[in-house]
């Protein structure tokens, strides 16, 4: 199974727009956004909901007012400043709850409730392009790692069933335990960055991750035309690291104009910059293939 | 002769090996002479947060097993193992879990050095 | 006064509308990058940093001569940071949240508080503004526990000598952004005039609003995408209190490492009065405060 999951550490360098593309360019692959935060691919693919489940992970501190006796010892306790004194009760406050249970352990009554967390939902869906597997947090929730192996698993698991022996993931930005979720075991990551001092600091941050859990990484040089000096540097920087450029974008507005279409690039436009994307798309999947034969 | 755990998808001889450690459906701890076995469920672990590799490998410690057949087993899940004096043979995926248990009294196995997979919650 | 400049998308712009209004702010500032993760407002206010420290978490280290094997910290341990194998006490520093449990609950004093390093801290000086960073560790999982460490070196600093603060929050709108405003007098969502920027708006507005605290939105590239933002802005009573033009010349500036107050005198008076219009949000609420409390 070919695993390919887009990343950029930093936001906005166009990830999901090129994701997207690579959606509408493949087949035979399930797609799978691994933003569960903040995910933006269905916007551009339009999924038709098959099944949705609740996700829910951990658990939250509640205390009864019936019970307890306001001893302060959970005020005192916890780390996570998230238990205020009030009357009748503490009152926890579900935003900093961080669900360590010494809250329940320590109380000297058994006060504390802990009850298990709805975190989202997640769904299979299947769009103009195929099977799509994605997923939402509920607001202000952990960002969890779980989350993304569970839709990952999914993902392989649909793949499996319908025979295809790829799957392609929208990853989620930063380099935090969602990242790291989407990156342990899969086959290539491709690293979408531009050149500005922000795209260049999160690529080496992205690229010594990569190299931290041994995947093999691609890179993406979009808006190349935006400052020379900081391409010249990512492409040093690539071939330094051993990291192969599969290829460069301008900036071009028609990535917008497609998004606010609702469709990919590559739908939208067949000017010079989709015939770019296109032939990015046949190096990655290349690149994909040619790992998953060693 | 000691006993085996191994992941399994069902809880029969004839289910298929679990190529999951920490996530596995469940295990069969075998018996390799009388092939008697017994069933443990792992749905806990399955639906955990994180650390679902040490809940296993505490499972299975307290099942008495000696050693682990298996698919693949990340970095903590080893670790634990490990202290807990439980060998692991892994690449396993891809039988049931009766054959597996023929490989392991055939000696076609490797015992694992360190995990086989990189880790962190999949 | 403490503005959290946040987005649910990244690359709205967001370390740009901060790095512009610290170098627009009349009074003491402390410009505070807790996007742990990728930090970058530093990359553009480049600061003096005067010093950097290592942040850690407390986590357990056992002993396992005094370890009776009672199970009692693993069985409350919510993370499996800490496990019990037979007669073997293991634990698993990166797992750990740092709640302390295990330490209290050990009846045999057996664990005792040792490290994991998080990332660093940094301060300084960039021009007139103090400066603070945090920056996670490549490989350190969570964030929340780092910006913590971050967020009590801001409260040293402003103890010190008061200030007002401007915060480049994370991304999103899961714990670690909620966890960067929640501290805020007002909260800027910085987006974009696309289906993307409206999207992640509506999760940002959505996840902030039970905080109670006066929201504005700063829209980026404003003239390139739909009107769909606007729409969603005026049904969901969200005031627009600043629009940056698309325009090339800005995001050739942002590809130098420079502050967009330098682009054009325009862009000059648009950051100033978008720090005037903060400063009145935030008066605002200082005022129905203090009426609230003459009210109770």
């Amino acid at each position: 199974m070919i695993e390919i999951v887009v990343l950029s550490g930093k936001g906005g360098t166009g990830k999901t727009s090129l994701t997207g593309a690579f959606a509408h360019l493949s087949s035979n692959r399930v797609v799978c956004d691994l933003d569960v935060d903040a995910p933006d691919l269905h916007l551009l693919l339009d999924p038709s909901t098959i099944s949705a489940q609740e996700f829910r992970s951990g658990h939250e501190a509640v205390i009864r007012p019936e019970i307890c006796e306001n001893c302060g010892e959970c005020i005192e306790r916890c780390r996570f400043e998230a238990i205020l004194p009030a009357v009748p009760c503490p009152s926890v406050n579900p935003l900093k709850c961080e669900g360590c249970k010494v809250c329940v352990a320590f109380c000297p009554v058994n006060a504390v409730d802990f009850p298990e967390k709805l975190c989202g939902h997640w769904f299979v869906s299947k769009t103009r392009f195929g099977w799509m597997v994605h997923a939402q947090l509920l607001p202000a929730e952990e960002n969890s790692g779980r989350l993304v192996a569970l839709l990952r698993q999914q993902a392989r698991e649909l793949a499996k069933e319908k025979g295809f022996n790829m799957i392609l993931s929208d990853g989620p930005p930063g380099i935090g335990c969602p990242v790291i979720s989407s990156l342990s075991g899969t086959s290539l990551a491709v690293i979408v960055t531009e050149p500005t001092p922000s795209g260049r600091h999160d690529l080496e941050r992205i690229a010594e991750l990569c190299e931290h859990f041994k995947i093999p990484a691609g890179v993406i040089i979009n808006k190349c035309d935006l400052h020379e000096g900081h391409t010249r540097h990512i492409e040093s920087f690539c071939l330094e690291k051993g990291l192969k450029v599969l290829g460069a974008l301008p900036h071009d507005t028609v990535v917008t104009h497609a998004m606010v279409a609702k469709q990919t690039v590559t739908e939208y436009s067949h000017n010079d910059f989709s015939d770019k994307v296109k032939q990015i798309w046949i190096r990655t999947k290349e690149m994909g293939e040619g790992l998953e034969k060693n | 002769m000691k006993k085996i755990a191994v992941t399994c998808e069902a809880p029969t001889l004839n289910a298929q090996v679990d190529p999951r450690f920490g996530r596995a459906a469940g295990f069969l701890i075998v018996d390799p002479e009388t092939m008697e076995y017994e069933y443990i469920d792992n749905g806990a672990s399955q639906a955990m947060a994180q650390g679902a590799g040490i809940q296993a490998a505490e499972i299975v410690a307290r099942s008495g097993a000696k050693i682990v057949l298996t698919g693949f087993v990340g970095p903590k899940a080893f670790q634990a193992l490990s202290a807990a004096g439980i060998q692991v043979a892994h690449g396993f995926d891809n039988s049931t879990v009766r054959q597996a248990i023929e490989r392991y009294k055939a000696g076609d196995y490797e015992l694992a050095a360190e995990p086989n997979r990189q880790g962190h919650w999949s | 006064m403490i503005v959290a400049v946040a987005s649910g998308k990244g690359g709205t712009g967001k370390t740009t509308v901060s790095a512009a209004l610290v170098s627009v702010w009349e009074a003491p500032v402390i410009a505070t990058d807790l996007d742990v993760e990728e930090p970058n407002l530093h990359l553009f206010l480049r600061p003096e940093i005067s010093e950097t420290i290592k942040a850690f978490l407390e986590v357990p280290v056992a002993d396992e001569t005094r370890c009776t094997y009672c199970a009692q910290c693993a069985d409350l341990c919510q993370f499996k940071a800490i496990s019990v194998l037979g007669e073997t006490l293991v634990t698993f520093p990166e797992m750990c949240h740092g709640c302390g449990g295990c330490l209290s609950i050990c009846p045999e004093g057996a664990l005792s508080a040792g490290t994991r390093e998080l990332g660093e801290i940094s301060w300084g000086r960039a021009d007139g503004a103090a400066f603070l960073m945090g920056r996670l560790r490549v490989g350190e999982a969570m964030s929340p526990p780092l910006m913590r460490a971050v967020k009590g070196k801001l409260n040293e600093m402003i103890a010190e000598k008061s200030a007002d603060v401007i915060i480049d929050a994370p991304p999103g709108v899961s714990c670690p952004a909620v966890n960067a405003v929640m501290d805020a007098d007002v909260i800027l969502l910085v987006t974009e005039p696309t289906p993307f920027g409206l999207y992640d708006l509506k999760l940002a507005h959505k996840a902030f609003q039970p905080l109670g605290k006066p929201m504005g939105a700063v829209i980026n590239r404003a003239g390139l995408g739909s009107t769909s933002v606007y729409d969603y802005c005026s049904e969901s009573g969200v005031d627009i209190i600043a629009e940056i033009p698309y325009d090339p010349d800005i995001a050739k500036a942002y590809a130098g490492g420079n502050v967009i107050t330098e682009v054009s005198d325009n862009l000059q008076t648009l950051i100033r009065n978008l720090a005037t219009r903060v400063r009145s949000m935030a008066k605002n609420t200082a005022k129905n405060n203090v009426r609230e409390a003459l009210h109770d």
